[in-house]
């Protein structure tokens, strides 16, 4: 009886704090003021997700590691003029010199595990202090994921607040971010520092989407350049976010350095606030003068810029990334196959395409493809999105929406795409997922799938159980809780065909496929069945992503 | 679970169950015990009960058919490589998936109260307790199976269904030989309820029925064995070797820990130091064995089973550091009754194996292991903020003033352990003291247990479970 009391007592106290929220006309944003005191279980979710962290120290690691453990011993060992001049290994410094600043920080923790992994000679080094070492460092520095994914859990937009924590939108989203499989994998097992790089990027992210939050946040303008300012550094660390660079210098110019808008929505010339233009690119331009000022002076700009873009790499990686080249590349394989039988072609260059190493190799019927004709694919690809947000600006939620279509644009046309490179759409676009119910189906499709092409970068026999179990926890969490949050079924069923096939192609590949003759033959056919598999299942989400952007109508209510 | 997917390195036990299988497999019924020349004993000879032989045979079958040379007599000894490896780990994987966590999970919906989240939360609490991952994926056996047979034995009991309960009991038993340590909880329980029913009626075919399943299952896992009195006896011998002294290496029991202070094991002979050990186990299991026998109630059947097993712990004789494991399977069935103390035995239980772990290479994972468990109890359980209420038990009982534990004390305990961890693993010891650190790890760890066994005692006996805590389903 009494628990009954209580429990109508406090919801009724919870009606009269809603119908004032209400009445002051600010209840989506005041959410984070009002959840506030029950943030507890944030920091049991961080540390559930660092401790199984540490549990994968003793993992297999790919040569990723050495390449760090390299960096670590070029940036601690040598003069910053030899940086990048040094090529020992072949793993060369091939980011940018704020990344190189990263590495010199952490090789002076390193010397206290083990001076001998700082020395440039001792190629492949990996003593258990080296391992423990850089695996912490990686825990360590995703303390900046784990502040970004609260901040952009704080600034999650809700319609009904009196449910269950575990199908509030903020919890999601912070269970999608902070146990994503993928970054799990690719950080934690592969070994890379993606949690701290899209830490920033979220981070930067988040500071977008709090502007307009006046309540809690009420010094709105320096967010956005707060979050220019992060943006500008995180580009600096890696380049391969000039990707997203278009959404971002659009959005900024349009949404910040315009402050009026025409009654009809178009942008009013005469707005330019020419004060914020400048305070915008002198931070863009003071950070990128403190990362290449030195090289520059040094007359290294050349060299520097040599490592950072070789183009000397094949069109695809050893492991075909889904997207439109293994399509097409397939698709050119299907014809010259087809037409040898025909007998239409005659005597084509036997192409290995991916053959182990890195290497270039020709199209036998369709055109080859050339970097530049890449780059240009992905800047028309590009190119459309931007300009929906220059010409009706949707806000942060549009900004967003245009990165994460930009992320996706250089994942499909790129030039030497690598697979790992689908989070950088995946991660942003789990805090659309939780506002939307149609975002929510298109990031169950593309999280699943893009995750399970991951699975090809975790190869040897003992790490079998851990990516199965953890995809299988990561993919059933999003679907039954995205399935709660919107109460009812978000794919149709040729997506859940789809995705079932998944299982299937799996099965194919690893249990049937190695019993069948041709495995001695044909060894790289379930790396290519993979990819051309999953590459639907991007493009497709690619597609319906891009058709959200465009689409007039549904305009996501401004904040 | 996922926890259970880490691959630190093996040792002995690693061998000796994958050559049990290569025994077992190769050799005919009534070899498996006996030294051959195809059956060496002194290399990891089998030395468990039938049902651990049979599990072996199992493994031993599947293996072959996966890859014959795991399995090869005599060539395979020492065998390793990395499929193997994942199929060893897979064996226990699906032993744990099949006995212990069902058991677990029906163990918290059935047989504890609160609401259906508290019961989640005490679920994930249980499968967390970080010794038993640890010993059984780490440093590799199968007491998931042991343990988890014992615990259906505790279900079935608890849920009213005595012959079934024994049956898995009886299974246990015959699985690992250690499981005594949970047998007179079962019996004195089982007693009682025959003697409440009535000896005359009821109570009697309700002992005849139970006394006939123990007989049947005993039978019936000892079969191929009862050809020959020689085969029973020589099972036995190799099951309770008594040469083998009151202690080996470092355990956290009283034999060790007094051994710092008086040299038992060279004053006095080894028939001397088995009786000695026998009359203090069963002085200390006496007053929890008697209390169940006047009141059998699944409260008090837990209570006993900590205080028995705890008891052959610390007294009995030729204790390995793994056999903790049995006091701790009670313990944490008590962890949605008092959580304080629950929490406190299971973390000085893991800390006391710290020698053990940092043989194997496991430091990393136990630190990870343990530190979740500590957070995530007391997160979940909210463990400390119950402490200062009448969880405690003992709001009665102020004749036992260093009893009364407090968040404070739990802290600082939990501190000067992960001090002592850190120490062990960083600090290297004093020439003249190689053992100094296993030695404080041990005592440390024996006066945290002896503490707990007298608190639950005092429980036992002292305290009837308030009556919000009786359970309906307890047996009238």
């Amino acid at each position: 009886m009494r628990s009954a009391n209580q429990i109508e007592r406090r919801r009724q106290r919870r009606r009269r704090r809603r119908r004032r929220i209400l009445s002051s006309g600010l209840y989506n944003t005041v959410m984070a003021a009002s959840t506030a005191d029950s943030w507890s279980w944030f920091p049991a979710l961080a540390l559930g997700v660092s401790f199984l962290k540490c549990l994968m120290i003793n993992s297999y690691h790919s040569t990723d590691f050495e390449v760090h453990r390299n960096w670590l011993a070029i940036t601690h060992s040598l003069p910053v003029s030899k940086w990048y001049h040094e090529s020992t290994s072949e793993w060369t410094l091939d980011y940018p010199p704020l990344f190189a600043w990263f590495e010199y920080g952490l090789s002076h923790v390193a010397q206290h595990f083990d001076k001998k992994m700082l020395v440039v000679q001792n190629l492949g080094y990996a003593s258990p202090a080296t391992v423990l070492f850089q695996r912490l460092s990686v825990i360590a520095t995703d303390v900046v994921f784990i502040y970004a994914v609260r901040e952009c859990c704080r600034s999650v937009r809700e319609e009904k607040g009196s449910k269950d924590l575990l199908v509030r939108p903020y919890f999601i989203l912070a269970a999608l971010l902070l146990w994503n499989y993928g970054l799990l994998i690719v950080d934690h097992i592969h070994f890379q520092y993606n949690g701290f790089l899209c830490g920033i990027l979220l981070l930067s992210v988040a500071r977008h989407l709090q502007v307009g939050n006046f309540i809690t946040f009420p010094f709105e303008q320096g967010r956005h350049l707060e979050g220019a300012f992060l943006f500008a550094v995180l580009l600096n660390l890696k380049h391969i976010y000039l990707y997203i660079a278009p959404a971002y210098g659009i959005f900024l110019l349009r949404s910040y350095c315009f402050t009026k808008d025409n009654t009809d929505g178009s942008v009013r010339w005469s707005s330019l606030s020419l004060v914020r233009l400048i305070a915008l690119g002198s931070i863009v331009i003071s950070v990128c003068a403190l990362s290449f000022g030195p090289f520059i002076a040094m007359g290294q700009l050349p060299q520097v810029l040599s490592r950072l873009f070789p183009f000397k790499r094949g069109l695809c990686h050893a492991y075909w990334a889904p997207n439109i080249w293994a399509l097409y590349n397939v698709v050119d394989k299907a014809l010259s196959v087809l037409g040898l039988r025909l007998k239409l072609l005659a005597n084509l260059p036997k192409a290995s395409m991916t053959g182990g190493l890195v290497q270039e190799f020709q199209h036998s019927v369709l055109p080859s493809v050339s970097p530049s004709a890449t780059l240009i694919c992905t800047l028309v690809s590009i190119l459309p999105a931007v300009l929906s947000i220059w010409r009706c600006p949707r806000g942060a939620r549009g900004f967003l929406r245009c990165l994460v279509v930009c992320a996706l644009c250089s994942f499909m046309f790129g030039w030497h795409v690598h697979e790992k490179a689908i989070l950088m759409a995946i991660l942003p676009l789990s805090v659309l997922a939780v506002e939307s119910r149609e975002d929510a189906g298109i990031f169950l499709m593309l999280a699943t799938t893009g995750h399970y092409s991951l699975f090809p970068l975790l190869f040897t026999a003992t790490e079998m159980p851990t990516k199965v179990l953890l995809i299988l926890l990561f993919t059933l969490y999003s679907f039954t809780s995205l399935k709660k949050l919107f109460r009812g079924f978000l794919l149709n069923t040729l997506e859940v065909t789809y995705l079932l096939g998944l299982i299937a192609v799996e099965i194919i590949c690893e249990v049937v496929y190695p019993l069948l003759p041709w495995k001695q033959t044909l060894p790289f056919v379930t790396l290519l069945a993979k990819s051309v598999y999953c590459s639907l299942g991007v493009s497709y989400s690619f597609i319906r992503l891009y058709l959200s952007i465009l689409r007039p109508t549904d305009k996501p209510k401004e904040l | 679970m996922l926890h259970r997917a880490g691959k630190p390195p093996m040792f002995g036990d690693y061998e000796a169950q994958r050559h049990w299988q290569e025994i077992t497999y190769n050799l005919p019924v009534h070899e498996w015990y006996f030294n051959t020349t195809d059956n060496n004993l002194n290399y990891w000879g089998l030395d468990y009960p039938p049902l651990t032989a049979y599990h072996s045979l199992l493994c031993g079958h599947v293996a072959s058919l996966i890859n014959p040379d795991w399995v090869e007599l005599h060539t395979s000894q020492g065998f390793e490589s990395s499929a193997h490896k994942l199929f060893m780990r897979a064996t226990v994987l699906i032993a744990d998936l099949l006995m212990y966590v069902p058991a677990v999970v029906l163990y918290c919906f059935y047989l504890s109260e609160g609401s259906n989240r508290k019961k989640v939360c005490l679920v994930l609490c249980i499968l967390l307790y970080p010794g038993l991952i640890l010993i059984d994926y780490g440093h590799f056996q199968y007491n998931s199976i042991s343990l988890g047979l014992a615990l259906w034995g505790v279900l079935g009991l608890g849920l009213g269904w005595d012959m079934l309960g024994s049956l898995a009991f009886v299974l246990a038993v015959n699985y690992k030989q250690m499981e005594l340590y949970h047998s007179l909880p079962f019996f004195c329980y089982l007693l009682g309820k025959c003697f409440k029913q009535g000896m005359a009626g009821r109570g009697l075919f309700l002992l005849v029925k139970i006394a006939v399943t123990v007989l049947v299952t005993f039978t019936l896992c000892w079969l191929p064995f009862l050809t020959d009195p020689g085969q029973v006896l020589q099972v036995l011998h190799r099951l309770f070797p008594v040469g083998r002294g009151l202690f080996e290496d470092k355990v956290a029991n009283t034999w060790c820990s007094l051994n710092v202070l008086i040299k038992i094991k060279t004053i006095l002979s080894t028939d001397t130091q088995l009786y000695l050990s026998l009359a203090a186990t069963l002085l200390a299991a006496l007053p929890s064995s008697i209390k169940l026998l006047t009141k059998p109630t699944l409260w008090q059947f837990k209570l006993a089973l900590v205080n028995s097993s705890l008891a052959f712990f610390l007294f009995s004789f030729q204790v390995h550091e793994k056999s903790i494991l049995l006091p701790a399977l009670p313990v944490c069935l008590l962890l949605g009754d008092l959580p304080l103390p629950a929490v406190w035995f299971l973390q000085a239980s893991t800390f006391s194996m710290l020698p053990l772990f940092l043989k194997d290479g496991l430091f990393v994972p136990y630190a990870v292991t343990s530190s979740a468990f500590v957070f995530y109890s007391v997160y979940l359980l909210s463990a400390l903020e119950h402490s200062s209420e009448e969880e405690l038990q003992l709001k009665s009982l102020s004749l036992l003033p260093f009893l009364s534990q407090s968040p404070g004390q739990f802290y600082l305990s939990v501190a000067a352990m992960a001090g002592l961890s850190f120490m062990s693993v960083a600090l290297a010891p004093p020439a003249r003291l190689p053992d100094l650190f296993p030695l404080l790890v041990s005592v440390f760890s024996f006066l945290h247990f002896l503490g707990l066994l007298l608190y639950f005692n005092v429980v036992q006996i002292a305290e009837p479970p308030s009556p919000r805590r009786k359970n309906p389903k307890k047996t009238e």
